[in-house]
């Protein structure tokens, strides 16, 4: 049980995947300027996150790597599918997420209108692909996946509401010209990068 | 500003003749080298821009990834254009660059191995670079493979000039060397200079790439709202 809190924990605050690996950077900035906007685009990413990574997770384990179709027959032991990682981890994502936006569709109407455009877009977040490719590359097991899925999304949500909130109180400051805009939210980035390394002291 | 370089493309190919390198089609290449940089202006391709600018090397391996994905996957979508159904296309967009990748991620495994392993999910991580993707939206579904060939390539330099301008900087300054030989005579380093760490870590690339906006758009005087 610590070993996954420790490691929910790293994924979130110390490893966060916004602020560490850079990954999601694009929505990261461009949703960045409402905090309702950003709220919606961060539960997404945390609903499409936990659900992905264990899928890709078990399409890695089952089909993909080296002699992973040995359950089928004995004679596939030293197939390696691993080359087709890429395209069928976005299959499955952008499979995934229409599947999420028809079920959310169906079930809560008020949630959809809510996530509305971010829901497609999420397809193309580079912070999904980047998760199921690190959990493929440290090797996690079904449940560290998992945990690893979630809580990577937590970390993107945390930030991008952060920034949001951030952007929000900058609009009645008066910034240089060239400045306004990307520029400054990304030094801010780069502040808020250096406040989430401060937890990297911590292990539970 | 990518529907504006679109539309004045659209009026080239009205004409009947038109030459290999004419005007606009040398704007196409060299406006998003810096008055229309996909990276400091259109805000496209980030994510991978910050993560592979520790060391030089990776980031020049990284930019002719790019360079070969963004321009090859620009003039498929551009001959499959009209073939392609509105509805689907982003998956099929999706499919193009994502063989790309594998390609462009086997020969790096290949010829490059140490490189390839420093890059680890970055290279995967060009599929949803929003450069290519972006690029195919709003230029390549729209335009003839040429200027889709010259757009992809312009862009995929200015992507190249700016992960380089910040990889020097964040090698020079963090670990005081240029693609691995070191810079500054250990006498300074006796006398008490030293490497900033931050440079290294990942507040360093959002602080410098900052800057490095900041000051491209007071040369091109682009500003935007707050």
């Amino acid at each position: 049980m610590e070993h996954y809190l420790s490691l929910a924990i790293k994924s979130i605050f110390v490893e966060n995947i916004v602020l560490a690996y850079f990954l999601g950077m694009c929505s990261f900035l461009a949703v960045s300027r409402r905090v309702e906007t950003a709220l919606g685009l961060g539960l997404a990413v945390i609903f499409v996150l936990t659900i992905t990574a264990p899928t890709n997770w078990a399409i890695n384990t089952f089909l993909l790597k080296d002699g992973a179709l040995s359950w089928l027959w004995a004679g596939f032991e030293d197939v390696d599918l691993s080359f087709l990682q890429f395209i069928s981890f976005i299959a499955v994502i952008a499979a995934m997420v229409q599947l999420v936006e028809m079920f959310i569709d169906k079930f809560s109407q008020t949630l959809y209108t809510a996530l509305g455009i971010f829901l497609p877009l999420i397809a193309v977040n580079c912070a999904i692909l980047g998760s199921s490719l690190f959990l493929v590359e440290r090797e996690y097991n079904l449940l560290e996946s998992t945990v690893f899925g979630f809580s990577s999304g937590f970390g993107f949500f945390l930030a991008i509401v952060a920034m949001a909130a951030i952007r929000t109180k900058l609009k009645y400051s008066n910034v240089p010209e060239g400045l306004r805009g990307l520029g400054l939210t990304m030094l801010i980035t780069g502040l808020m990068a250096m406040a989430f390394m401060s937890f990297s002291g911590i292990s539970l | 500003m990518a529907e504006a370089s679109a539309t004045v493309d659209t009026q080239v190919q009205a004409k009947p003749k038109e030459k290999l390198f004419s005007k606009k089609n040398k704007r196409t290449l060299s406006d998003p080298l810096s008055d229309n940089n996909p990276i400091t202006l259109q805000v496209l391709g980030i994510c991978s821009a910050l993560a592979v600018t520790v060391q030089v090397p990776t980031a020049l391996v990284m930019s002719g990834a790019v360079v070969f994905v963004l321009t090859i996957s620009n003039v498929t979508v551009s001959i499959l254009r009209n073939k392609i159904p509105s509805k689907i296309r982003i998956i099929v967009e999706l499919a193009i660059v994502a063989t790309l990748v594998i390609l462009v991620d086997q020969i790096l495994k290949a010829f490059l191995y140490d490189i390839s392993k420093q890059l680890s999910v970055f290279v995967g991580l060009i599929i949803t670079n929003c450069i290519i993707l972006g690029r195919a939206e709003a230029f390549a579904l729209q335009n003839k493979p040429w200027p889709s060939f010259l757009d992809g390539l312009g862009n995929a330099l200015g992507y190249a000039i700016i992960l380089l301008v910040v990889a020097t900087g964040r090698e020079i300054l963090g670990s005081g060397s240029f693609f691995g030989f070191q810079l500054f005579p250990d006498s300074w380093y006796a006398a008490g200079y030293e490497n900033m760490g931050l440079m290294v870590l990942s507040p360093g690339a959002f602080i410098l790439l900052g800057l490095i906006i900041w000051g491209q758009r007071m040369i091109s005087q682009k500003f935007e709202e707050n």
